[in-house]
C-alpha cells in the first residue's frame, strides 16, 4: 500500500511538472506584448565587426522572448511588407537583395547581428532603418526573418499570410542551419 | 447514486446483509447454468439475474468501462452544467468589464477570449450536449428498453466531449483560448489575422464536440426508431421521443458542415492550403456559409428538445393529454426541414443578391408558424385542464414569456431592411438569449425538477425551487431586456469598452446587476441539489402522476431498466391502461445482455439482440483520438503519425472477447 | 469627447427612414402578439382549476375530439399567418425602396477597412480633385453619397445608425452601400463586425454639411498640407520625416507617403484621432502620439520613446495641418 502511495505521488509530481512546462511554454507563445518591453532596455551596441572575441553576445532574453513568441512574429510578418523589405528580398528568396530564407547569413543570424544590419545598414544597398523603425518592431522584424530559415520555435512561426501563394509557410519551413563564419570574418559565399 | 452492485436494492430497503445474501444466490443461480429469462416482479429470480448482468464491475474500472445508459447520460448532463456554470462566470466578468464606460478591469485580448470561450462553451459545450444527455437518459426508459443501441459508442462520445471541452478551457487557463468568436470567421480566425495557436484549439473542440454530437444522434435515432417496446407504434411514441428523433436526424444532416468549414480552415492554418484566401482563388464567404448551414439548425439541435419538455411536463400538471398530439408532432418535424432553409439570415449585411436574402426572410417567418401551432396547442392543454402548479410548470410558463418574446424579436431581425440595422448589435444579443433561455434553459431547469426524482430518487426542494425561479425569471428580463434598447441605440457586439458620450452606460449597468440576480439563482439551485440529493423526500416510482413509461420503474432505476419489456397499447401507458391488455412481454435471456428489436412503425418484435458488453476501448480511443487532432496541429505529419493509435484503439474495441464468443453460440443453442 | 447621433429610431436619412418604418410596423405587430399570447396564457391559468394534490387524470379528450378548441387554434394560426404575411410584404417592399433611392449626382467615396481605422479615398471623375482623409466622412445634406466598401485585411462592417443598416467589408468582394443625408449634423458610426483586438475603438463619423460647407471642406481637403509657420511646425515636420513616422504615415505635399496607416494632411481638422479613442486636442494629441498603446492596446501604431521637445515640436506640425 505504501508503494502504491508513493508511486501515486510520483506520477502526481510528472504530471504537475508537465503542465507547468506547457503553461510556460504556452504562455510564452501566446502572450500578446502591446506595450513593448524594450521600453526600458537598453539597445546593444552598435557593432561594426562580426567577430567577437569569446561567445557572441546578443541581447538574450529579448531575443530569445521574440523567437517563440507568435504574436511578434505575426508582426514581424507584416511588417516585412508593409515596411518593404520584400521589395529587395521578395519573400525570403531575394532580389537585388540577398535571399533570407537560405544557410548564409553575410553578416551573421544571430538576433543582435541582424538587428545591426537593419539598424546601421549594409554596403551595395541596405538601407540605414535606425531613427525610421521603432526599436521593438526591428525585434519583430529580426525575428521574422529568422523565421524565413526555420530557426524560430515551430509552434510559434507564423503560417501562410493572406497573399499569393509565394513560398511553404514559415511554420512548415525546414530549418536552414546557419554555415559558421570563418576565423577570418567571413563566412562562405557562393 | 451510481448503478454499483447493490445500490438499486438499497433503495428496495435491503440491508446491508440482505444484500450481500441476494447477491450471492444471484451469482448461484447464474453460475448453476440455468437458463433465466426476464419476467415480472423486482426481487423475482428474474430481477436477481438481470442486476447480475447488468451490473457494472466496482471502482475506478467499471466507472471508466461502464456503457449504461443512464450512468452516461448523468455523466453528459452534469459535465454541461458545469461547463454552462463556468461559462456563466466568465458571462458576469464581462458584464463587470462593460458595467461602466472606458472600464479597464478587463484589456482587448482577454475581453476577446472571454466572449469566445462564453459563446463557445455554451453553445457547443453546454446546450447541445445537455441535451442530448437528457435524451440519453431518458429515450431507453420512455420507449421501454434497456439500453441505447450502440451504447460502446456513446460511451467513446462522453470522452471525446469532455477531452474536448476540457481542452477547450485547459488552452484557455495557457493563454491559448479561441479568440475570434464563437462563429470564428475567417479571415480573423484564419493563418494571418489568427496569430498563434488558439484558432487551432477552437478547430479540435469543433471536431471532438461535432463527433461526438454525431455518434450520439446516430445512437439515440436508432434507439428510437428500432428499439421501442411493443405495441409503442410511432402514432403511440411519446412526443419528447420525437423531439429526440428529429434532433437527431437534424444532427446528422448539419454537424458535418461545420466540421468541414473548421477543418478546411485548420488545413489553411496547418498545411497553408487557400481555401479561404481571396488571392489565390478562396472565398472568405464559403466559411459563413457552410458555418451557418450548420449554426442555424443548431439553435434548433437546442430548442427542440426543449419543446419536448414542454410538451411532457404540461400534460402531467395539466392531468390531461395533450391537446394536438399529431399536430405537435408534424409541427416539430416541419420545424426540423424548415431549420435548413434559414442560415443566410445570419449573412444578411454580405453581399449576396438582395432577392435571395428576401428568400430567407420569407424562410425565417415560415418557421414561426410550426412553432405558433405548438404553442397554441399547448394554451390549449392548460385551458382545459386542472393546474396542478409545481415548480417544473413554474418554468414552463415563463417559457411562454420569455421565448415569445425572443421569437417576436426573432421575426423582426428577420426582415431584412431592419436586420441591416441590429445586426451584430445588443438588440440580437438579446433576441437570442431570450429564445435560448426561454426557448432551452428554462424548460431544462424545468425538465431538471420533473426528472430528478427518476434520476435520484429523491424530490427538489419546492420552496427553493420556487426561490430560483422567481430569481432566474426577473434576474434574466433585468439583464437581457436592457439590451435591446442598447442594440436601437447603436451599441455593437464584441467591444470591451465604450466611451461615456455614448451614453450607453445607464442600461449596461442595469444588466450588469440583473447577471448578479441570475448567478445567486444558479446558487440557489445547486444548494437545492447537493441539498436533496443527501436527504430530499424520498420519490417512489410515479411522483407526478405521469404518463411514460419511465415512470414504471423504480426510481432510480435499475441498471436493467425494467424487469420485463412493457407492452403498451396507448399514447399513455400509465394512465390509459385496460384490465385485460398485456403489460410486458418475458423472454429475454437475463443471464446475458439482451434487447428486443421491434419494426419501426408499429414496432411489432423483430429480433433479439446482444448489447456489447462493457469495455475500456471507448475510452481509449477517444484519448487517441484528441492525441491525433493535438499532434496534426503542431506539426503536418503528426495527421498520419497520429492516426495509428485511434487505428489500433478502434480495432481492438470491435474485437470480440471469448466471453462474448461464448455467450452469442449459448444463444443460439437454445431458444 | 464627441458625441454624434447613433439612434436607430432618430433616422436623418432617407434609408434609415424607410428601415425605421419597417420598425413602425413590426414593434405593434410583435407587441401585439406577445400580449395576445401572454394574455392567453393567463387567461388559461385564471380559467383552470387549481388543485393542490395530483388528481386521476381526465382521460375524456381520448374518447371524443374536442372541436371549439380545434377552431381556436386555427383561428389563432390563420391570424398569427396572416399577420407574418403583412409583415413580409412590408420587409419585401422596404427592400425595394432601399435600392431605390435616386442616385444622380451622387457623391463616390470608396471606403477602405482596416485594423482599426477607415481610410476614405473621395473619388471624382476629374483626377485632380480626388482626396483621401481617414475617420471622418462629410456629406453634403441632400446628396445621395454612394460608398464602394473594400475589406484590406478582416471583414468589417460599415454602420451608420442614423443613415442606414450596415453593410460588409469582405476581403476579396467588394460592394456599395448607398445612402442619403436628409438633415445637418454628426452621426456617430461604428464598426459592426468583430475584426480583433479594437474594434471597439474603430469609430467613422459622417457630419452633413449644408452643401456650400460641404464644397469648402472639401476644398480644403484637396489642398497639400499647410506649410509650416513657425520654427517649432519646421523642426516638428522635420522630426515627422525623419522619424517613423514617414513610414507609414502620408502628408500629400512632403516626402512622407506611407500608406499603411491613416492619412495626417488634415489632421487637424478632424474631431477625432485613433477612429474615435481620442478628441482631438493638443494634449491628447501628444499623448496619443507618445503612447497609443496605453489607450488602444493592440493597435497598429508603436508606441515610441520621443524626448519631450521632440514630442511637441511634432504636435505642433500636426496640430497646423487644419
Amino acid at each position: 500500500m505504501r508503494g502504491q502511495g508513493r508511486s501515486k505521488g510520483r506520477a502526481a509530481r510528472v504530471i504537475v511538472a508537465c503542465i507547468a512546462m506547457l503553461a510556460v511554454t504556452a504562455c510564452q507563445r501566446e502572450t500578446r506584448y502591446f506595450e513593448p518591453p524594450t521600453k526600458a532596455v537598453t539597445p546593444p551596441p552598435v557593432r561594426l565587426s562580426q567577430i567577437q572575441p569569446g561567445a557572441i553576445a546578443t541581447n538574450t532574453q529579448l531575443a530569445q522572448k521574440y523567437d517563440e513568441n507568435a504574436y511578434a512574429l505575426s508582426e514581424g510578418q507584416r511588417l516585412f511588407r508593409w515596411y518593404n523589405c520584400n521589395g529587395c528580398h521578395a519573400n525570403g528568396g531575394g532580389d537585388k537583395g540577398p535571399a533570407l530564407m537560405d544557410k548564409i547569413w553575410i553578416y551573421g543570424s544571430e538576433p543582435a547581428q541582424i538587428y545591426s544590419t537593419i539598424v546601421e545598414g549594409r554596403p551595395n544597398g541596405m538601407p540605414s532603418f535606425g531613427g525610421h523603425i521603432p526599436e521593438n518592431e526591428v525585434w519583430e522584424l529580426v525575428a521574422y526573418v529568422r523565421s524565413l530559415s526555420g530557426l524560430v520555435s515551430d509552434t510559434a512561426a507564423p503560417n501562410r499570410s493572406d497573399t499569393m501563394q509565394v513560398k511553404k509557410p514559415e511554420s512548415n519551413t525546414e530549418p536552414q542551419k546557419p554555415l559558421v563564419a570563418a576565423p577570418s570574418g567571413a563566412s562562405e559565399r557562393p | 447514486m451510481s448503478s454499483a452492485a447493490g445500490s438499486s436494492w438499497a433503495r428496495f430497503g435491503f440491508s446491508r446483509r440482505a444484500q450481500r445474501a441476494l447477491r450471492e444466490q444471484a451469482d448461484a443461480v447464474v453460475s448453476r447454468g440455468e437458463v433465466v429469462l426476464d419476467g415480472a416482479g423486482f426481487g423475482s429470480k428474474a430481477a436477481l439475474a438481470l442486476e447480475h448482468t447488468w451490473q457494472d464491475k466496482r471502482g475506478i474500472i467499471g466507472w471508466l468501462e461502464t456503457n449504461d445508459h443512464k450512468r452516461i447520460g448523468k455523466r453528459f448532463v452534469v459535465t454541461a452544467f458545469l461547463f454552462f456554470c463556468a461559462a456563466g462566470i466568465l458571462s458576469a466578468i464581462m458584464r463587470t468589464q462593460l458595467a461602466f464606460p472606458d472600464n479597464d478591469i478587463v484589456g482587448p485580448d482577454l475581453y476577446d477570449q472571454l466572449f469566445t470561450m462564453h459563446g463557445t462553451t455554451m453553445m457547443f459545450v453546454f446546450a447541445v450536449p445537455i441535451m442530448q444527455g437528457m435524451g440519453v437518459y431518458l429515450v431507453p426508459l420512455m420507449v421501454g428498453t434497456r439500453n441505447t443501441a450502440f451504447p460502446r459508442m456513446t460511451a467513446c462520445a462522453y470522452w471525446l466531449y469532455l477531452l474536448g471541452g476540457l481542452t477547450l478551457w485547459i488552452g484557455f487557463a495557457l493563454n491559448t483560448g479561441a479568440d475570434a468568436g464563437w462563429f470564428a470567421y475567417v479571415p480573423l480566425a484564419g493563418p494571418d489575422y489568427g496569430v498563434g495557436k488558439r484558432a487551432d484549439v477552437w478547430n479540435n473542440l469543433i471536431n471532438l464536440t461535432e463527433a461526438m454530437g454525431l455518434m450520439v444522434a446516430v445512437d439515440l435515432a436508432t434507439v428510437i426508431l428500432k428499439m421501442r417496446a411493443p405495441g409503442m407504434s410511432l402514432r403511440r411514441m411519446p412526443i419528447f421521443a420525437w423531439s429526440i428523433l428529429v434532433t437527431s436526424v437534424m444532427i446528422i444532416f448539419a454537424m458535418p458542415s461545420v466540421m468541414l468549414a473548421a477543418n478546411l480552415a485548420q488545413f489553411d492554418r496547418t498545411f497553408g492550403t487557400h481555401f479561404f484566401n481571396p488571392a489565390e482563388g478562396g472565398d472568405v464567404l464559403v466559411w459563413q456559409h457552410l458555418f451557418w448551414f450548420f449554426g442555424h439548425p443548431e439553435v434548433y439541435f437546442i430548442f427542440i428538445p426543449g419543446l419536448g419538455f414542454i410538451s411532457t411536463i404540461i400534460p402531467t400538471f395539466a392531468r390531461r393529454p395533450l391537446f394536438g398530439h399529431t399536430a405537435i408532432v408534424l409541427s416539430m418535424i416541419a420545424t426540423g426541414f424548415l431549420a435548413f432553409g434559414l442560415w443566410v439570415h445570419h449573412m444578411f449585411a454580405t453581399n449576396l443578391p438582395e432577392v435571395g436574402k428576401s428568400f430567407f426572410t420569407a424562410m425565417s417567418f415560415m418557421i414561426a408558424i410550426p412553432t405558433a401551432v405548438q404553442i397554441f396547442c399547448w394554451i390549449a392543454t392548460l385551458w382545459t385542464g386542472r393546474i396542478h402548479l409545481r415548480v417544473p410548470l413554474l418554468f414552463v410558463l415563463a417559457f411562454f414569456v420569455i421565448f415569445v418574446l425572443g421569437g417576436v424579436t426573432g421575426i423582426m431581425v428577420g426582415a431584412v431592411p431592419f436586420d441591416l440595422q441590429v445586426h451584430d448589435t445588443y438588440f440580437v444579443v438579446a433576441h437570442l438569449h431570450y429564445v435560448l433561455f426561454g426557448g432551452a434553459v428554462f424548460p431544462l431547469f424545468a425538465a431538471f425538477y420533473y426528472w430528478f426524482p427518476k434520476f435520484t430518487g429523491r424530490m427538489l426542494d419546492e420552496r427553493l425551487g420556487r426561490w430560483q425561479f422567481w430569481l432566474f425569471f426577473i434576474g434574466f428580463n433585468v439583464t437581457f431586456f436592457p439590451m435591446h434598447l442598447l442594440g436601437l441605440d447603436g451599441m455593437p457586439r464584441r467591444i470591451y469598452t465604450y466611451g461615456a458620450e455614448t451614453g450607453w452606460g445607464t442600461l449596461n449597468l442595469l444588466a450588469t446587476i440583473g447577471t448578479a440576480i441570475i448567478a445567486v439563482s444558479v446558487v440557489i439551485f445547486i444548494v437545492n441539489f447537493v441539498r436533496s440529493l443527501a436527504k430530499g423526500t424520498l420519490a417512489g416510482d410515479n411522483p407526478w402522476g405521469a404518463p411514460t413509461l419511465e415512470w414504471a420503474t423504480h426510481s432510480p432505476p435499475p441498471a436493467f431498466n425494467f424487469v420485463a419489456v412493457p407492452v403498451v397499447a396507448s399514447r399513455e401507458p400509465l394512465w390509459a391502461r385496460e384490465a385485460d391488455e398485456p403489460t410486458h412481454v418475458t423472454g429475454l435471456s437475463a443471464q446475458t445482455r439482451e434487447g428486443l428489436v421491434t419494426t419501426v412503425l408499429d414496432a411489432l418484435p423483430d429480433v433479439r439482440y446482444s448489447y456489447p458488453s462493457p469495455t475500456i476501448w471507448p475510452v481509449v480511443a477517444a484519448v487517441t483520438v484528441v492525441i491525433w487532432l493535438f499532434w496534426s496541429n503542431i506539426t503536418p505529419s503528426g495527421m498520419w503519425y497520429g492516426l495509428i493509435p485511434p487505428a489500433i484503439a478502434f480495432t481492438l474495441w470491435y474485437w470480440p472477447t471469448r466471453k462474448e464468443t461464448a455467450e452469442q453460440l449459448l444463444l443460439q443453442r437454445r431458444p | 469627447m464627441i458625441g454624434g447621433m447613433h439612434d436607430v429610431q432618430v433616422p436623418a436619412g432617407a434609408q434609415a427612414h424607410a428601415i425605421a418604418g419597417v420598425w413602425h410596423w413590426l414593434l405593434p405587430i410583435c407587441t401585439f402578439v406577445f400580449v395576445a399570447l401572454v394574455i392567453a396564457m393567463l387567461v388559461a391559468l385564471w380559467r383552470a382549476p387549481w388543485i393542490r394534490e395530483s388528481v386521476a387524470p381526465d382521460l375524456s379528450s381520448l374518447r371524443q375530439s374536442e372541436p371549439e378548441i380545434a377552431r381556436a387554434v386555427w383561428a389563432a394560426v390563420i391570424v398569427s399567418t396572416l399577420l407574418l404575411l403583412v409583415l413580409l410584404a412590408v420587409s419585401v417592399f422596404t427592400d425595394r425602396a432601399l435600392a431605390q433611392l435616386p442616385l444622380e449626382n451622387a457623391l463616390h467615396v470608396e471606403l477602405t477597412g482596416y485594423q482599426w481605422w477607415w481610410e476614405a479615398r473621395y473619388d471624382d471623375p476629374d483626377a485632380s480633385r480626388i482626396f483621401t482623409t481617414a475617420n471622418e466622412l462629410h456629406v453634403p445634406v441632400g446628396r445621395p453619397v454612394i460608398v464602394t466598401l473594400v475589406g484590406a485585411d478582416v471583414i468589417h462592417s460599415f454602420w451608420v445608425p442614423s443613415l442606414h443598416g450596415k453593410k460588409d467589408l469582405i476581403p476579396g468582394r467588394t460592394q456599395t452601400i448607398s445612402f442619403r443625408a436628409d438633415r445637418p449634423g454628426t452621426y456617430r458610426g461604428t464598426c459592426a463586425e468583430y475584426c480583433g483586438y479594437q474594434h471597439a475603438h474603430m469609430v467613422l463619423y459622417v457630419v452633413a454639411d449644408a452643401p456650400n460647407d460641404y464644397e469648402q471642406w472639401a476644398q480644403r481637403q484637396r489642398a497639400p498640407a499647410h506649410a509650416p509657420a513657425t520654427a517649432e511646425e519646421q523642426r516638428g515636420r522635420d522630426l515627422f520625416l525623419r522619424r517613423s513616422c514617414a513610414m507609414c504615415h502620408a502628408i500629400d505635399g512632403t516626402p512622407a507617403q506611407g500608406q499603411h496607416a491613416p492619412n495626417l494632411t488634415h489632421v487637424a481638422s478632424r474631431m477625432t484621432i485613433g477612429a474615435g479613442t481620442l478628441e482631438n486636442t493638443a494634449s491628447r494629441r501628444a499623448a496619443w502620439i507618445l503612447d497609443p498603446q496605453q489607450f488602444k492596446p493592440g493597435a497598429n501604431m508603436p508606441a515610441e520613446n520621443i524626448p519631450p521637445d521632440e514630442l511637441a515640436a511634432i504636435n505642433a506640425y500636426l496640430g497646423s495641418l487644419e
